[in-house]
């Protein structure tokens, strides 16, 4: 066996190892500096994606500084929106964005939900991958096709199969019936709330997927075997089990669905006003962005659309950041 | 044996209801891709690649500016994002394990995974057109690039967790100085999946409007000018799908399935590429 350059300079004084011993150390001093450059280096690229987010909140803020010292707090519950008074207001379009949200989430959460019980559940084996493949790519389909597709193929059958039948039905009841007044246009609240919930089902659909796919066999094996049905263990063992994660993948959805731009643009109708009913046209946040700021004057009409713009954001922050929280907290859990 | 036929019952509509939902989402996906064939294929030609975007009111046209915007705004992000979202990966996943810093910086990058993309449109406005004197391809990269950042630092540190430590260890070992063993060994060994997380996230740019609605714009006329406003594929669908005349509501859907098309054949490509090198 080779005896040690460090043994051998000790041992037998010899200068040609000693020198050895400094190369190596000269090496190892070599080493150590390019370490710390590259510490420092990806430690800065991390760091722009932290500064990414800050300079997003700075810039809105200080861009939106006029609309707020314009109308104060009130800019937030004010439905005033009129360019030639120089007046303006969130609440019709946080009422929009809120609204078509909520109604994505109201189909969307089900229909996610019977997705990922039948993918992990019931599917047969060999169809689980293509079935989950055609659901994520249907998460990849970018929404503006979802948008032009809303517009010109649902909207009209929308307006003249369902609406017509819908105020059939519902138009002459007392309270419910205003949720469906109007001229059926095809496009409005409720159109975009369905085109957004066609968007976000995928991304609910995998991540519930996913945590239902992390139930341990034996869990769902016990409930099987002492007589329970497919469905009695998915809603008694499976759904309490993946609770926290659930609630984390229909948050995400909702992040989602509050920013998305392209396909509510297309359908909600870009009409100021809140009708009351969900047929009537309306708009969210992001279709006024869309649809204004490349027109806007500068002055307080383009600092009102940079204030819309900051509660958006910090809208979907929080709802995301409360997703992530609650799967981290939900891993963090199962970890003990 | 009520309570036995209730419980069977319910099972049975609670399956059915499941698989009613399934078709639901298959049903959605072939409707949607087959309007977007039947009526996007209509509209390609060869003119449809060789000429510009039309004027208002005249006939015919193509989207070749467009395309050709379309694609140097989005060549240069992947430029931009991927040493940028690699590196940021390794910091994450090679020495963010103890630090408060890291936990914040995957938390924020978790968020910008899904912030609403047209406020960076605006940031990107704010930052780059109102003070540089104007809307540019340049402006459109860097809010494109925003976006793709996230997805690629997430993708990259979660398959550098994946590495085995005794991998690491072993590279350690033979006295290989640390940014030696993350660029040549851990990162060398995952090199699929980083460049799984590239082409996902070059599917989800080439798609995004609204960033491009404030910043790269759009250019009826060709242009390879990054400085200047561009032509892009999504903006001009987006302007052609609202406005009056037939054939720019034809182009609209050809530049769609181009898009759609691309963007599916990424998708599909890069889960191919994962399967067979992992």
């Amino acid at each position: 066996m080779e005896e040690s350059i460090a043994w051998k300079a000790l041992r037998m004084n010899d200068s040609a190892a000693h020198a050895q011993l400094d190369a190596h150390a000269a090496q190892v001093r070599i080493f150590k500096r390019q370490d710390s450059i590259f510490h420092k280096l990806t430690f800065l690229f991390a760091f722009l994606v932290l500064a990414a987010l800050a300079g997003i909140l700075i810039s809105l803020a200080i861009e939106s500084a006029p609309a707020f010292s314009a109308f104060g707090p009130a800019f937030l519950w004010s439905d005033a929106w009129s360019v030639p008074d120089d007046e303006f207001g969130a609440l019709i379009s946080i009422y929009g964005t809120v609204s078509t949200s909520l109604i994505a989430l109201l189909i969307g959460v089900p229909v996610s939900f019977g997705i990922a019980l039948f993918l992990t559940e019931t599917c047969p084996r060999w169809l689980r991958r293509p079935l989950g493949t055609a659901i994520e790519l249907l998460a990849g389909v970018p929404s503006i096709i979802y948008g032009i597709w809303g517009l010109f193929i649902f909207a009209p059958l929308f307006a003249r199969y369902v609406q017509p039948w819908v105020q059939a039905i519902f138009g002459d009841l007392p309270v419910i019936g205003g949720w469906f007044a109007g001229p059926p246009l095809g496009i409005g609240i409720l159109s975009a709330g369905i085109v957004l919930a066609l968007m976000v089902i995928p991304f609910i659909a995998s991540v519930m997927r996913d945590v239902f796919d992390t139930v341990p066999a034996v869990l769902k094996e016990s409930a099987y075997g002492v007589g329970c049905t497919t469905w009695e263990v998915v809603w008694n063992i499976v759904l309490p089990y993946t609770r926290v994660g659930v609630i984390g993948g229909i948050m995400l959805g909702l992040g989602r669905a509050l920013g998305e731009t392209m396909a509510v643009t297309f359908v909600i109708g870009n009409a100021n006003r809140i009708a009351g009913s969900f047929f009537a046209p309306g708009n969210s946040i992001a279709s006024v962005l869309a649809n204004e700021f490349g027109e806007a004057d500068p002055g307080l009409h383009t600092s009102s659309l940079f204030a819309l713009g900051l509660v958006l954001f910090v809208i979907t922050c929080v709802v995301l950041g409360l997703s992530r929280w609650l799967i981290y907290r939900a891993n963090a859990r199962q970890g003990v | 044996m009520e309570l036995y036929s209730r419980r069977i019952l319910t099972n049975r509509i609670g399956i059915g209801l499941s698989m009613i939902a399934m078709a639901f989402g298959l049903a959605a996906l072939m409707w949607i891709l087959w309007t977007l064939f039947s009526k996007g294929f209509a509209a390609l030609s060869w003119d449809f690649f060789t000429q510009d975007t039309p004027a208002p009111g005249s006939e015919g046209g193509g989207l070749r500016n467009a395309i050709v915007g379309s694609a140097m705004i989005v060549g240069l992000t992947t430029l931009v994002s991927t040493p940028v979202g690699i590196l940021a990966g390794i910091y994450l996943a090679e020495y963010g394990d103890t630090s408060r810093f890291a936990a914040t910086t995957r938390f924020v990058t978790d968020i910008m995974l899904s912030a609403p993309s047209i406020v960076v449109g605006l940031f990107v406005y704010a930052l780059m057109v109102a003070t540089l004197g104007g809307f540019s391809g340049w402006a459109g990269s860097v809010a494109l690039s925003l976006i793709a950042v996230p997805v690629v630092v997430r993708t990259t540190e979660n398959m550098l967790r994946l590495v085995p430590s005794t991998l690491r260890e072993a590279a350690f070992a033979i006295g290989a100085p640390r940014w030696q063993v993350s660029l040549k060994v851990t990162l060398r060994s995952v090199r699929a999946g980083v460049v799984t997380g590239v082409l996902l996230a070059i599917a989800r740019v080439t798609g995004e409007t609204a960033p491009l609605l404030f910043t790269a714009l759009n250019n009826q006329f060709f242009s390879t000018d990054m400085a200047q406003p561009m032509g892009n594929l999504p903006v001009v669908i987006f302007q052609f799908a609202m406005s009056p005349y037939d054939n720019w509501i034809e182009l609209a859907w050809g530049g769609a399935l181009l898009i759609a098309l691309l963007v599916l054949a990424i998708n599909i490509g890069a889960r191919v590429l994962f399967r067979h090198k992992t």
